[in-house]
């Protein structure tokens, strides 16, 4: 008997001969000749009595997925959730603001009654609970308006078909189709997005589903992104277009940000992870009727108040480092100062300033708080005004502190594109198991984000 | 000649006296049943009601792809029930498909029963005929035909059986609807009293007569291969799993390690995933 490996190269080399006497096409022909059989052989053993519910599926399936509607109505889809949210998150957040700030005056009126030290008060009433009141008031009105309806659209079972609609994009950048469904998932939780990317199968697209999915805001991110584009874009507009105008601009970021994942997932695949994009079968689900009890569980319970929760767990040793930042001085001036002073080049140089990158770094563990611990340390520095609802926020961060249109604009930039957070880099680390990779995952989108924001301030500096 | 069909209608029947389900602990067993179908159509429901709660889950070896075994004992005889990962075909790379193929080629399962959801026959059958082209025992459990009926669809399971030649049932897995009309089933194909006649479409003419002439050579190169024809149709569709796996060796060793203990150390091979 001949060698078995030469045996088996023989085998091998035979079929490549017989393969090119083959026609180019006949593994699809065979393919194609089961499903034949396959639609013959149901056609005969099916049978349909009286076709309500299903043709009502396939009716609405053609329409969101349709070449032509499905792009437009999807777009518009996510603008009316962003828009309810803006419209409706405004007044409700200037009355929790008001309430719980009049409880920090009356408490630390209280406490000067009882003859408590100055700096036990700042820190419990002006540092923590101040850290933990901004939260709430800034978070969670919309918060409380989004997740229920975002969950309605996930129980509907449409995001399985904005998947199907945004497939050829994702291939045509030399990913994997199903990174449209990690992506989907990256709106609700990045470390989530991270973790779905266990769907796709080939190691190379994984990595770049990975490595991208921080390119689009998460739940953490939205309040930014909601409370900037009412307070810098909307009041660029008469008041009648102002919440479209708002709710446009967090659509256009939105947009920015898959067009980022595109991009770099287009880039990665033609560079560092080359390769081809594999197929896969998307099962599109049947439209269930939402439960409601459902949605207001998992939108109230498990979204809301954990997101909410999560981000008071930060936000109050935040707002006591911030006090304390404010509050202890060194050569004249606060740390806070000195802080702000240090980065303020920098900021500058991207079109921020030195506080709002001071509030990243203190914002590493959560997104959640960049914004609050922002207008903390604005106030702890200066003045201790009253600040209740949007117009309020406008008028410190404007007229007090020199925000234009292209701080906020360039905020929004930031906040889309910087490095993930703390527990996303965990859970990338967790994924991929490599240092490197997740150096990559960290790095590459804070890169990303000096780079387009340095690009935009120096553009309209140039400009004037 | 024995056509297969569905035996007579006992979807209601108590459960009977002969089926018992089996937990784990039991390393010896009379059959072996696979348990394929595509995702979503019961299949974990369909396994838990033929083998009960005491299960076996793990992972396949060297992959992120659950395994789940269990087992039932009917009339004496001990079936042993291994569930495959869901998969919509057998003719891709991914794991999943990877782990189910193996085990239907070299695990040799003395019936797989292919799990099929009743309000999608079309696309399930896709599935059911690429596994008649791997294997002659097979069972078609055409499951959640309440859900159909609820879509007004009405599945012809008889004619289904008589077009595929291998016996079709229908289920409702949740409820056990139909199980034990399937485990009956399961038996008769196990023993032989079934006979089956898998529908094979036929392939192109110049592809058969490729086949025809490298499938020998398959066989001289391992002797013994079980379905040497398929893995001629594989090689030549440019299949790198099995050209990769002729070429290490792996296949000749599953199939000699199936020749020297026929009866339980190729399935253990297979069954622990180390194909």
């Amino acid at each position: 008997m001949s060698d078995p490996v030469e045996s088996a190269r023989a085998v091998l080399e035979r079929a490549d001969q017989l393969r090119s006497r083959l026609a180019a096409e006949f593994r699809d022909r065979r393919v194609e000749a089961l499903y034949a059989e396959a639609e013959r052989i149901a056609r005969r053993v099916v049978r349909a009595q009286g076709q309500r519910a299903r043709d009502w599926d396939a009716h609405i399936d053609r329409l969101v997925t349709s070449p032509i509607f499905g792009l437009p109505l999807m777009l518009l889809l996510i603008a009316a959730t962003f828009w309810i949210t803006i419209v409706g998150a405004n007044y409700p957040s200037e009355r929790i603001a008001a309430l719980l700030f009049g409880l920090e005056e009356r408490a630390v009126a209280a406490f000067q009654w009882l003859g408590a030290p100055w700096w036990l008060t700042g820190f419990l009433w002006n540092g923590v609970y101040r850290g933990l009141a901004w939260v709430v008031s800034v978070m969670l009105p919309p918060m409380a308006i989004f997740f229920p309806m975002f969950t309605i659209l996930e129980d509907l079972g449409y995001l399985p078909r904005v998947a199907f609609n945004l497939d050829w994009l994702f291939r045509k950048a030399g990913a994997h189709g199903k990174q449209a469904l990690t992506m989907a998932m990256g709106f609700g939780c990045n470390a989530a997005g991270v973790i779905a990317a266990r769907i796709i199968d080939s190691p190379r697209e994984r990595l770049i589903a990975i490595l991208t999915n921080n390119f689009v805001p998460c739940n953490g991110r939205y309040p930014t992104l909601i409370m900037l584009a009412t307070v810098f874009v909307a009041a660029q507009f008469p008041p009648a277009f102002a919440s479209f105008a708002a709710a446009g601009a967090v659509v256009a970021v939105v947009l920015l940000g898959v067009a980022v994942t595109l991009a770099v997932s287009w880039t990665l695949s033609r560079t560092v992870l080359r390769g081809e994009a594999s197929a896969f079968t998307l099962e599109l689900p049947p439209y269930r009727r939402p439960s409601i009890l459902r949605i207001l569980y998992t939108s109230l319970i498990d979204r809301t108040v954990f997101v909410l929760l999560r981000a008071m767990a930060t936000a109050a040793p935040a707002g006591a480092l911030i006090w304390l930042l404010g509050n202890v001085h060194w050569g004249g001036q606060s740390l806070a100062r000195h802080g702000a002073n240090f980065l303020h080049p920098l900021g500058h140089a991207i079109g921020l300033d030195g506080v709002v990158l001071l509030a990243y770094l203190i914002a590493i563990p959560a997104n959640e708080i960049v914004v609050p611990t922002m207008l903390m340390m604005y106030l702890g520095a200066g003045m201790m005004t009253e600040v209740s609802g949007f117009d309020e926020i406008r008028r410190v961060l404007v007229d007090q502190n020199g925000w234009t249109l292209l701080t906020a604009v360039n905020l929004m930039l930031f906040s889309l594109l910087h490095n993930p957070c703390g527990t996303t880099i965990l859970t990338i680390w967790k994924e991929t198991r490599s240092l490197r990779w997740t150096a990559v995952g960290a790095l590459l989108p804070l890169g990303l984000a000096f780079l387009v924001t340095f690009a935009v301030a120096t553009a309209v500096r140039l400009i004037g | 000649m024995n056509r297969p069909g569905p035996a007579p209608d006992c979807a209601h029947c108590p459960a009977r006296p002969e089926l018992a389900q089996m937990g784990i602990g039991w390393g010896r067993y009379d059959y072996l049943v696979a348990l394929a179908g595509n995702p979503n159509t019961g299949k974990s429901s369909l396994f838990n009601a033929l083998t009960g709660l005491k299960q076996h889950v793990g992972n396949w070896p060297g992959k992120t792809v659950t395994r789940a075994e269990g087992g039932f004992l009917y009339n004496g005889r001990r079936f042993k029930v291994v569930d495959l990962p869901g998969t919509y075909s057998l003719l891709s790379a991914s794991p999943e498909e990877e782990v189910a193929r193996n085990f239907l080629l070299f695990g040799r399962p003395d019936c797989t029963v292919v799990v099929a959801d009743a309000t999608a026959i079309e696309r399930n059958l896709n599935l059911v005929l690429q596994i008649l082209e791997i294997t002659d025992k097979v069972v078609v459990c055409v499951n959640l035909i309440d859900e159909a009926k609820r879509k007004g669809l009405e599945v012809d399971v008889r004619g289904l059986a008589r077009d595929l030649g291998v016996p079709a049932v229908a289920t409702v897995a949740r409820t056990k609807q139909g199980v034990s009309e399937l485990v009956r089933t399961i038996a008769g194909v196990v023993t032989g009293q079934i006979r089956t006649q898998p529908l094979r479409p036929a392939y192109p003419p110049e592809l058969e007569t490729a086949i025809d002439e490298l499938a020998p050579l398959v066989e001289q190169a391992v002797p013994g291969i079980p379905n040497a024809r398929w893995i001629a149709y594989r090689i030549l569709d440019g299949d790198h799993r099995i050209r990769q796996a002729l070429l290490s060796g792996e296949l000749a060793e599953l199939v000699r390690a199936q020749r020297e203990a026929p009866e339980s150390h190729s399935r253990l091979l297979a069954i622990e995933g180390r194909q």
